[in-house]
């Protein structure tokens, strides 16, 4: 078996799953707020949410036309052969899916304003990767868009203030983003480790779904506070007012320095796109979020 | 809450009705425009060169779409709004010089936008972010493309659009910015949210 192919061909399906499809819990998640949702304009945006979803799923079309900047995740079982070819053929599964999907072109030289026109550049599709026991090689296609990137934060603070400071720092950051963010949002929490280390866990708690809490009972139950204090901003869907303002709260954390509390809150719109899909030995292959028909 | 259907080219009059809330379709002709179309429009302007389409009482769409070539003929794959934020610094004077009347996007605009929109005659519609094939949908042709050289997402593309929207009015002729008005209740709500999590303001 060549590793490339089989990688390949299962990351242009990947990208072409998550910018088609919404995944079960989010779905869920957006069908709750249109009906809990009491203002009538926010009733209007997440009507036409849910009818864009459908369509995008009926017609295997991006749902949003901000495809985002690819990332994936790795898990490579210590096992497996060829991890060194994985790369590539993630990088060659972009540019196919760009042209395939399509994708829009997102991937912009800073000093030179160019587009490569084929979403990889320097570090673009960025993976990260986890070793992981046994000779699986697990793949995650999360495209994410700019408008939410845009106002995501990261802060050191007073670690004096332990976990009122977090409160403080998330519900002002959403307070903050307003109706930038494309709300209803779903956000991803982390403390601890260093300003890298927070956003990378907050970043993929977003990989999380929303119908899972964290395991640990305390965090679990900050979720949930800072879930339902999000809620009382008014914001709603769109920024254009409502109760719906995120769709959930998944809070992350790591060991910290005594001296710093580093935080960071990821912001994810709600075309809160993810597909995941595991590669035995073997060469079969397991869709995880979507069947395949 | 009223339901307006408008039909390019929209005068000052038509868009003067219009209030916050209201719901609007748009029939017509629309031009999207992000960034560096507001700034080379701008500077076409300034230098008195005309631009390659006249945008008096058409609507403009802060958007980068995905177009596909096929036969010759561009078509629409994914068409939803961008953050209309990045082009307040321009818009003021592109309402002024160029009387576009309907600027279309989401996360609404500021105060020099809002204020330009009361003097000049044009309104704010916030179209449903990310809902691309809705709007897609609603885009019959594709008539031409400017300013190619822009990149895909950055040009200007001339559409042939039928009953665009749901848009809701959010910045309308009379200094109303619904945007602003939910800022300012998200502000005042602040105090009882900080309660409700234990958060000393102190």
């Amino acid at each position: 078996m060549d590793i490339r192919n089989v990688v390949e061909n299962v990351a242009v399906e990947l990208l072409r799953q998550a910018v088609t499809k919404l995944p079960q819990d989010v779905k869920e998640a957006l069908q709750r707020a249109y009906r809990e949702e009491e203002s009538e304009t926010g009733k209007t945006q997440l009507k036409a949410i849910l009818d864009n979803v459908e369509l995008a799923e009926k017609t295997c079309k991006p749902m949003c036309q901000d495809t985002g900047v690819t990332i994936f995740y790795v898990k490579a079982g210590a096992q497996a052969k060829d991890l060194d070819k994985i790369e590539d053929a993630l990088r060659n599964a972009t540019k196919r899916a760009t042209k395939e999907v399509p994708l829009r072109p997102n991937a912009v030289d800073p000093f030179t304003r160019k587009n490569t026109g084929d979403n990889t550049g320097r570090f673009v599709p960025f993976i990260n990767w986890e070793i992981v026991p046994g000779n699986d090689v697990e793949i995650t296609a999360f495209p994410k868009g700019g408008g939410s990137e845009n106002v995501c934060v990261t802060g050191m603070l007073v670690p004096g203030e332990g976990i009122m400071g977090l409160k403080r720092f998330v519900i002002d950051a959403v307070m903050k983003a307003g109706a930038k963010p494309c709300p209803p949002n779903i956000l991803g929490v982390a403390i601890g480790g260093g300003t890298d280390i927070a956003m990378k866990l907050a970043k993929a708690a977003l990989l999380r779904p929303i119908n899972q809490p964290n395991p640990n009972p305390e965090i679990a139950k900050l979720e949930r506070e800072l879930y339902e204090a999000a809620n009382m901003t008014g914001i709603g869907p769109m920024g254009l007012g409502g109760r719906v303002t995120v769709l959930g709260v998944n809070v992350e954390y790591a060991h910290r320095h005594p001296a710093s509390f580093p935080a960071a809150v990821a912001f994810q719109c709600w075309a809160a796109r993810r597909a995941t899909a595991r590669i035995h030995s073997d060469g079969t292959v397991e869709y995880l979020t979507y069947k395949v028909r | 809450m009223a339901v307006y259907k408008l039909k390019t080219p929209i005068s000052e009059e038509d868009v003067r009705k219009l209030k916050v809330n209201d719901v609007l379709y748009v029939t017509g002709t629309m031009v999207t425009a992000r960034d560096s179309a507001h700034n080379r429009a701008l500077g076409f302007f300034k230098e008195g060169k005309k631009l390659p389409i006249d945008l008096q009482g058409l609507a403009i769409f802060h958007c980068g779409p995905i177009v596909k070539r096929e036969d010759e003929k561009w078509i629409i794959i994914a068409a939803g709004p961008t953050t209309s934020t990045r082009m307040d610094i321009f818009e003021d004077e592109f309402i002024k010089n160029f009387e576009a009347r309907v600027i279309i996007g989401k996360g609404g605009m500021g105060k020099r936008t809002t204020d330009a929109m009361k003097k000049y005659g044009a309104v704010y519609g916030a179209f449903t972010g990310g809902a691309a094939i809705l709007a897609s949908n609603a885009i019959k042709e594709v008539k031409r493309v400017e300013w190619f050289d822009l990149g895909m997402p950055e040009a200007l593309w001339i559409l042939e659009v039928e009953d665009f929207g749901p848009l809701v009015v959010a910045i309308d002729t009379h200094g109303n910015n619904l945007f602003e008005e939910v800022q300012k209740k998200t502000e005042e709500a602040r105090p009882r949210i900080y309660e409700k999590l234990g958060i000393s303001t102190k």
